[in-house]
């Protein structure tokens, strides 16, 4: 603390800290490797596909790649908020499917697709405002409550559907899925604003601080005067309404309204998270991490369809790499 | 010495009369007259169970106390919870210390007191005058953190203890209370904190101390308050008492 002896180790290492490592310090050191897996896992995905098939590297590749991450990219975030806290939202693409049937049947009945998609989103932040509530003031464990709304959430989807597929002719949500602006199609540019507004939330307001205290240390957070019970609801609510802007996206892009749940978008929402080097336990987390964990994994299974590699295979290779990362992940300190 | 005096002084920042906490049918103390002058460092001391820690868990207002009256800062003021007593300038060092592992130095410092700009309606962080000001703030109590951008995973106990005492103090507390501040440290970070507690007192801040430790509690403190079985048995100056009458104050010998 004061004398310079007794913290000499804890002297050196905050200097290194200070001033830049080496690089070759620096690519020796475990840590650095966890926390960019997801990009050294993209860059290496991308050199591996790009050398074995060449297309994969084209223009209109990529957009079509960026294009199918954008959905991804939005769970992640919605994902990495809780996770923030220690939690974990297995109702994530329950409420995507929700979101998707409300604004089919809203659209359906003429109400207008701004009124639809308003309803979609407001009803899946609904979703997550209630599992914030349950795990909060109920005190349920985030996994029982969350899996208790996936089931729950899929039963009303397909209560309300009839569990046929409603058809959504809407021009705009043609246009938000077909359009683009610059290099990029509209759902790409919701995905990077969702990653800017998401980032600046976490790491510059009094609202991401608290999350991660929240999620690092509750009963210090606590004690120190910090709502952690409307912190996690918030985070929550936050995930709610990422799974009603990933509904629209969804909507746009096949046109219709599944009463279906897509695992995948889950499993993958938490495996994005993971490669993103957001801990598990709680209060360290980054969203440009799990934002291209999740273009890691879309690029995964372009690369493997370009290849010609069964589809079979895609869920196998998903999961070797999502181990593959939280075992590299240990070394993360 | 062993009268206890019972009406509260004007120099006194927080003083208790006749208070009594119950938890069921187990009495923790009964009666209990205590005072800590303003600017001083008063020393709570007893054996384990004497009722120390409830004591002043009264008094910063984690428990509401069954019986009796407190007065902070002149006033009769029982605290309803912790938060109306930070508020009122009662700072309390919690025995886990209330750092958040992943966390900055500097974002430990100012947790739940951010500094933001505001940008319209739009409130965001002020992270460098958060990072200058932590630096002044640890730098007025000569404590030497190498940056304030580190984690506080990777501090020693010590260095936690210091910024945890920082915390309490930076905030313009008039009373800081420490409940068994060097329990959990080795001889050398001891030393250092208590080098810090006697800076707070040359910055005149209040201390109550609450120890086990006779030696220290006579090297630090200016007036040690003494309990036992629940009841504050004694009350001396630091300066005209010794280690042994202290043992016999607490063990009930004398």
């Amino acid at each position: 603390m004061s004398t310079p002896e007794q913290n000499a180790s804890a002297h050196t290492a905050g200097a290194a800290e200070e001033s830049r490592p080496s690089l070759s310090a620096l690519l020796l050191d475990p840590s650095f490797w966890a926390d960019w897996a997801s990009v050294v896992g993209l860059v290496g995905l991308v050199v591996v596909f790009g050398i074995s098939q060449p297309v994969f590297l084209s223009v209109a590749n990529l957009q079509a790649l960026l294009l199918a991450a954008a959905i991804l990219v939005v769970l992640s975030i919605g994902q990495t908020f809780v996770v923030a806290t220690a939690g974990i939202d297995l109702s994530l693409a329950a409420a995507v499917m929700l979101g998707a049937i409300i604004l089919g049947l809203v659209d359906a009945a003429g109400y207008g697709i701004f009124f639809a998609c308003v309803l979609a989103v407001a009803a899946t932040s609904a979703v997550g405002f209630l599992n914030g509530v349950l795990i909060t003031a109920g005190k349920i464990p985030d996994f029982v409550v969350t899996l208790g709304t996936l089931s729950g959430v899929t039963g009303l989807g397909l209560i309300l559907s009839g569990g046929e597929p409603i058809m959504v002719g809407s021009t705009f949500l043609l246009r938000l899925a077909s359009g683009s602006f610059g290099p990029f199609g509209y759902p790409v540019w919701v995905a990077i604003s969702a990653v800017l507004v998401a980032h600046i939330a976490l790491f510059h307001t009094r609202f991401g601080v608290h999350l991660l205290a929240t999620g690092g240390q509750t009963e210090s957070a606590r004690s120190l005067g910090i709502r952690t019970d409307r912190v996690k609801i918030a985070a929550y609510t936050i995930s709610g309404f990422c799974a009603g802007t990933a509904a629209l996206l969804l909507v746009a892009r096949i046109g219709s309204a599944e009463p279906q749940i897509n695992t995948s978008l889950l499993l993958n929402s938490v495996a994005a998270v993971v490669l993103g080097g957001v801990s598990l336990f709680g209060g360290r987390a980054s969203i440009l991490g799990p934002a291209i964990g999740a273009l890691m994994l879309t690029a995964l299974v372009n690369g493997l369809t370009l290849l010609s590699v069964s589809a079979f295979y895609q869920p196998l290779a998903v999961g070797a790499i999502v181990v593959l990362a939280a075992l590299i992940m240990r070394y993360q300190k | 010495m062993s009268a206890v005096n019972h009406s509260p002084s004007a120099d006194a920042i927080l003083a208790c009369e006749g208070l009594s906490k119950h938890f069921g049918g187990i009495r923790a103390f009964t009666d209990v007259a205590f005072q800590a002058r303003r600017g001083e460092v008063t020393a709570v001391i007893g054996d384990n169970g004497a009722g120390k820690s409830t004591l002043i868990r009264c008094l910063v207002g984690v428990h509401v106390p069954d019986g009796g009256q407190i007065f902070f800062d002149g006033r009769q003021q029982p605290f309803a919870n912790p938060d109306e007593a930070r508020k009122a300038g009662i700072e309390t060092v919690h025995q886990n210390l209330a750092l958040i592992d992943e966390l900055t130095v500097a974002q430990n410092l100012f947790l739940n007191r951010e500094i933001v700009r505001r940008i319209g309606p739009f409130a965001l962080l002020d992270r460098k005058a958060m990072k200058q000001q932590a630096r002044a703030m640890l730098s007025r109590l000569s404590i030497n953190m190498p940056s304030v951008s580190q984690r506080v995973r990777r501090l020693s106990g010590g260095q936690r203890q210091a910024i945890s005492i920082c915390r309490a103090a930076g905030s313009g507390a008039k009373l800081v209370v420490m409940d068994e501040p060097t329990a959990a440290l080795g001889v050398q970070e001891t030393a250092n904190v208590e080098a810090l507690i006697r800076r707070l007192r040359e910055q005149a801040v209040s201390v109550i101390l609450v120890s086990h430790n006779f030696d220290q509690v006579r090297r630090l403190s200016d007036q040690i308050w003494v309990m036992r079985a629940g009841r504050m048995v004694a009350t001396v100056r630091s300066s005209e008492t010794t280690g042994n009458e202290l043992v016999a104050l607490v063990t009930g010998a004398a």
